[in-house]
């Protein structure tokens, strides 16, 4: 199944990503064959088959409910591109 | 070139020393940690330039080390180091805080030699996807080591480690260890912590050991497997660690499926090799059959590349450029910001995962996509257990190529993604899978994928040390002998 630029163009848009002219008739190609090759799945008849998000059958793993030594403000904001204070900076919303 | 002297005149021999004899001079007080951490770090001023397998190293790395070194998958979170993920868009990100399986080693007192290459956020079979260029394959510098953890086998292949950790999440240990000739295994889902590992698929991701030697891959595994706390998926084990002694096979049931043995592409020289390993697994006395997992191959590769993207676009959200990592500044708002950080930071294989996994997330899609591929999910686990109920183990090619050239499948992504055709389904099923280097085709190495149930790594070692031991595989590559 072929994906087509415009398509392209909404998917980016919702990941949040900015693409270059010269990106997107690439892309567009490119995730065309993969939808095709992935759209292999399809052909199987799973009626009533259970889906799998997780190998292994984990039910419910609860810990108690205490508080433990964390990061400090300084350490949480060590690698932030910009701050002020105690706060991520942003360039305005 | 790998010959070092330590304390008494001893040699420290990188190319040849496994992890389990660089103990034994340890513990005899012939070197010293630090010594050892020396002579991986002179083996790689002398042939990282090369290869590029390390991204940095760690110049103090012994401080207050009472072990043996190690290099670290550039995966693993390790405080004050740089940890990139093999993307621009971490350059320069150094954790705050150590991965659990970091911590671990820290606590076995293993040493930080570096952190090693590899395709970026773990997307790739050849090492080629790094922002920092790519890694070569020790045996031929001309070809890629595999991948994603390419540069932790080229490291350990080439003797600027002992033992790396490496990721898998469709492969990406076992398909690189296949390439470069030494011994990598995925473990079990649950079994080694996530916690500070750069995620990719979360319910795919697996850290584990890449080794000289079976011996020292169990030795490593005891190191980091074990319940964390900080990773709600992970589980004690059902029963310690066993490092392998025994040297047959006696009453172990090999199962030999035949599409994962007779899938297109599997080269002829690849075949032999394994039919030859399966010939040493009969006279050790194992019994050996043919199976079949009728659908989990040809269907396994689109499951995974549509779980994996979807995953992954959920996962890579987080590279916003607020917190950590790089940041653009676009004239415009913060949206704007984190469009263009978003296009700047991430190359050309993340940003196709993100774009197929949100499209496959999305309104309209969801169901012919992401849950139908999670009902093949189940089909494939299904299909193994079936196996499993005949055979202790399945056995067959870890990659269906030897090392390719540099270069020769970046253009075409499906034909990179093919790579990783025979260690996807076992994967995607939850299984544990050990690759050991079984012989050499065209002068690359061959590699033998050993599949078990669930929590069988100690049958996993057992197998493969024993095959290890028959088979007498020369792990030093050739032009350095």
């Amino acid at each position: 199944m072929a994906i087509s630029r415009d398509e392209v163009l909404h998917v980016a848009r919702l990941a949040r990503l900015e693409l270059a002219e010269g990106e997107l008739d690439r892309f567009a190609e490119q995730l065309s064959a993969i939808l095709e090759a992935v759209g292999k799945v399809g052909e199987l008849d799973l009626e009533g088959v259970e889906p799998t998000a997780h190998p292994l059958d984990l039910v419910n793993v609860w810990a108690e409910d205490e508080p433990r030594p964390c990061l400090s403000a300084d350490e949480a904001l060590a690698n932030a591109p910009d701050r002020e204070g105690g706060s991520f900076r942003v360039p305005a919303a | 070139m790998g010959l070092n002297r330590g304390a008494e005149g001893s040699v420290i021999d990188t190319f040849r020393l496994t992890a389990e004899e660089a103990a034994g001079l340890l513990e005899r007080g012939e070197v010293t940690a630090t010594e050892l951490h020396r002579a991986y770090l002179d083996a790689a001023a002398a042939r990282n330039d090369e290869l590029n397998a390390y991204l940095c190293t760690v110049e103090d790395g012994a401080a207050g080390a009472s072990g043996l070194p190690i290099a670290f998958k550039d995966v693993v979170s390790t405080k004050g180091v740089e940890t990139t993920a093999g993307s621009k868009i971490l350059a320069g990100y150094r954790p705050v805080f150590d991965a659990t399986v970091a911590a671990r080693c820290k606590d076995a007192g293993l040493s930080l030699l570096g952190k090693t290459n590899m395709d970026e956020f773990a997307m790739g079979s050849s090492t080629e996807n790094s922002a920092y260029g790519p890694t070569h394959n020790p045996w031929d510098p001309t070809r890629v080591p595999g991948g994603s953890s390419g540069g932790s086998t080229a490291a350990v292949a080439a003797g600027l480690a002992p033992w790396a950790l490496g990721s898998d999440t469709g492969g990406s240990i076992k398909q690189p260890a296949a390439l470069c000739g030494v011994v990598g295994l995925r473990p079990t889902y649950g079994t080694v912590s996530r916690y500070g590992i750069v995620a990719f698929a979360s319910s795919l991701d697996q850290i584990g050991p890449v080794t000289k030697t079976v011996r020292d891959c169990a030795r490593l595994y005891e190191i980091i497997a074990g319940r964390d706390p900080c990773d709600t998926t992970t589980v004690e084990l059902p029963e310690p660690v066993a490092v392998p002694e025994a040297e047959d096979l006696k009453g172990v049931r090999i199962g030999v499926p035949k599409e994962l043995n007779e899938a297109e592409g599997i080269e002829p020289g690849v075949s032999e090799q394994v039919e030859r390993a399966l010939e040493t697994a009969r006279a050790l006395g194992a019994e050996i059959g043919e199976c079949r997992l009728p659908r989990s191959v040809e269907y396994g590769l689109p499951c995974y590349y549509l779980i994996a993207p979807s995953e992954a676009s959920s996962n890579l959200a987080r590279y916003d450029g607020v917190r950590y990592g790089l940041r653009s500044t676009p004239n415009g708002d913060v949206r704007a910001m984190y469009d263009r950080t978003r296009h700047d930071g991430f190359g050309d294989e993340p940003k196709r995962r993100i774009m197929l996994g949100t499209y496959a997330l999305s309104a309209g899609y969801y169901e012919a996509f992401y849950g139908q591929a999670q009902r093949v999910r189940t089909m494939i686990r299904d299909e193994h257990a079936a196996a499993f109920e005949q055979f202790d183990l399945l056995v067959s090619p870890t990659s269906p190529t030897v090392a390719f050239e540099l270069g020769a499948r970046t253009a075409n992504p499906l034909a990179m993604y093919a790579a990783d055709l025979l260690t996807i389904p076992s994967n995607l099923a939850g299984l544990p899978g050990l690759s050991i280097p079984c012989g050499l085709s065209e002068g690359l190495p061959v590699g033998l994928q050993l599949i078990g149930r669930q929590f069988s790594e100690n049958l996993l070692f057992r197998a493969g040390h024993a095959l290890e031991r028959a088979l007498d595989f020369d792990y030093v590559p050739e032009r350095y002998r």
